[in-house]
């Protein structure tokens, strides 16, 4: 077999979490040099690098901080799916020979609280954030209500989720969460959106990841374990999902983007999801890991219930997801979020995951994001 | 009298003795709520069936929230879908805000209910969701 087109040779994080006063930019430049350092190469290398972030206006600014090389540098955002937004243009740009060496960086620092803004950004009346419809999590809550009922799953296979994904964030050095909690504390709290309560959801926070890509034929030069990128690919919504900010929808309906983006990496990487060892699903709440582990092929609609019972989706499982404790330990600096799971998938596929290593020598790993307006990213890694 | 306004023009029929949703028709046959401008307008019907639901405990950020209420008199409501039988599903507040007294599949008919009351004692008028009886459903 040839050699495949992009390999991954350097991964870098700045945990995410609180970090004070300091600047989203500065925890990109540091995840940025992590990343540089573990390629064994430097920033003067990179002929051209995508940097993702929400709140960071001009995150191409990080120039003046790595270095002004004069490559081109551009400014990434697109929802939740930014970080694999940033990592499939890297790897096209290298697929397109526009550069030999790129990164792609991903930073964010949100203030507390549900995401804010006017409706008008998304193209919706002033009315719907009046009344109070204008908001993201809501939409969680409603469609995994809509998802137990029709699929027989229960809110004891969320609370087992959130354990998972707190214990996973337990082991893991740099998680935000570290501290795990038991099934009845998850289900005994507030409830947010029911049925999800406060410990089934992620939080906004503050961080940055990184990643170095380069031609897959020049990899061996920056490392002895490279990770090649088999799929990278981004969907946005199809008339009838059901999506995020949806004042109404057709009575006929299409399947979520999160489907056809992962169809798409399942047939570019010409692996199927029987293939893959570990997984990092988007887990804005317990709801979505949910839903994700079928919309991503892994399992039928209402298996979960089953596949949760047995522990599959554990670290010592037959399909782990979210090793470092996903976004519910690690929070969702959106600019990053993406990034922080290729860092993620990368160490376990290099054996290099500590005590939350996956067993059995894992080839290939899969991350998925999805978020409003309804746009998924689906990237397929394997050594 | 308490002097009570729609949240917006071209929302609802209103005043009205049987208040009926605005949706438009583009040219491809396709329903949108809320209308959209340069369609042709047409009124929705006022029962279906609940499709979806969730709660809202906590108070949305404001703004863009306008309820006169805070983070400590903040009273919860539940909303989600309701199907419209031949149209299309339409997300709004619902009446009911305790998740248990909600069934998916259940009949639902539109009220139009105030959401908060401006300085000057105005109530602001939006349209909710309200279960209804089976017994009581009927063709609308």
């Amino acid at each position: 077999m040839s050699t495949p087109d992009v390999a991954i040779v350097g991964v870098g994080l700045h945990p995410f979490g609180r970090h004070g006063d300091k600047q989203a930019l500065r925890m990109g430049a540091e995840a940025a040099q992590a990343a540089l350092a573990d390629a064994g190469t430097e920033w003067s290398r990179v002929r051209t690098a995508y940097v993702g972030s929400y709140e960071v206006s001009n995150p191409d600014a990080i120039v003046g901080l790595l270095g002004l090389t004069g490559i081109p540098v551009r400014g990434v955002f697109n929802g939740c799916a930014t970080g694999g937004t940033s990592l499939q243009m890297a790897a096209a740009a290298i697929r397109h020979g526009e550069a030999d060496v790129a990164m792609a960086i991903g930073m964010d620092k949100h203030p507390r609280g549900a995401f804010a803004a006017d409706p008008a950004v998304a193209g919706l009346p002033a009315w719907y954030g009046q009344t109070g419809l204008f908001l993201t999590t809501h939409f969680f809550g409603t469609k995994i209500g809509k998802y137990l009922h029709d699929h027989g799953v229960s809110t004891g296979s969320l609370a087992k989720i959130a354990a998972k994904n707190l214990r996973n964030g337990s082991i893991t050095p740099h998680a935000w969460r570290q501290k795990p909690l038991s099934e009845q504390e998850i289900l005994d709290a507030p409830v947010v959106n029911h049925p999800l309560t406060r410990y089934m959801y992620c939080g906004p926070d503050e961080g940055a990841a990184a990643v170095v890509l380069c031609r897959g034929d020049l990899a061996r030069e920056f490392t002895s374990a490279p990770v090649y990128v088999r799929a990278a690919e981004l969907r946005s919504r199809r008339f009838g999902a059901f999506e995020l900010q949806s004042p109404s929808l057709p009575l006929t309906s299409a399947p979520s983007p999160t489907v056809d983006a992962s169809r798409a990496a399942y047939e570019v990487a010409g692996i199927g999801p029987e293939e893959v060892r570990v997984a990092q699903l988007q887990d804005t709440d317990a709801g979505s890991e949910l839903i994700h582990m079928a919309e991503n092929g892994f399992c039928a609609d209402g298996e979960q219930e089953r596949w949760l019972a047995e522990g599959a989706t554990e670290i010592g499982g037959r399909l782990p997801v979210n090793t470092d404790g996903g976004l519910i330990a690690n929070g969702e600096p959106i600019g990053a979020s993406g990034l922080r799971q290729i860092y993620e998938t990368v160490l376990q596929l290099q054996g290099r995951a500590g005590a939350r290593q996956v067993g059995g020598d894992p080839r290939v790993g899969y991350t998925h994001l999805y978020g409003a307006p309804g746009a998924s990213a689906v990237t397929i890694l394997s050594r | 009298m308490t002097t009570q306004v729609a949240v917006a023009d071209g929302l609802f029929t209103w005043p009205a003795r049987e208040p009926r949703l605005i949706a438009s028709r583009g040219d491809d046959g396709v329903l949108s709520f809320p209308a959209r401008s340069g369609e042709e307008q047409c009124l929705l019907g006022r029962r279906g069936t609940l499709w979806a639901f969730t709660t809202q405990q906590f108070r949305p950020p404001s703004p863009p929230y306008d309820g006169n209420d805070t983070d400590e008199t903040f009273q919860p409501y539940a909303l989600g879908y309701v199907e419209l039988p031949g149209e299309l599903l339409v997300q709004a507040r619902f009446t009911e805000a305790d998740p248990a007294k909600l069934r998916i599949g259940q009949p639902m008919e539109l009220r139009i209910v105030p959401y908060t009351t401006r300085e000057d004692g105005t109530e602001v008028l939006t349209y909710a969701f309200a279960p209804v009886p089976e017994d009581a459903e009927v063709a609308s």
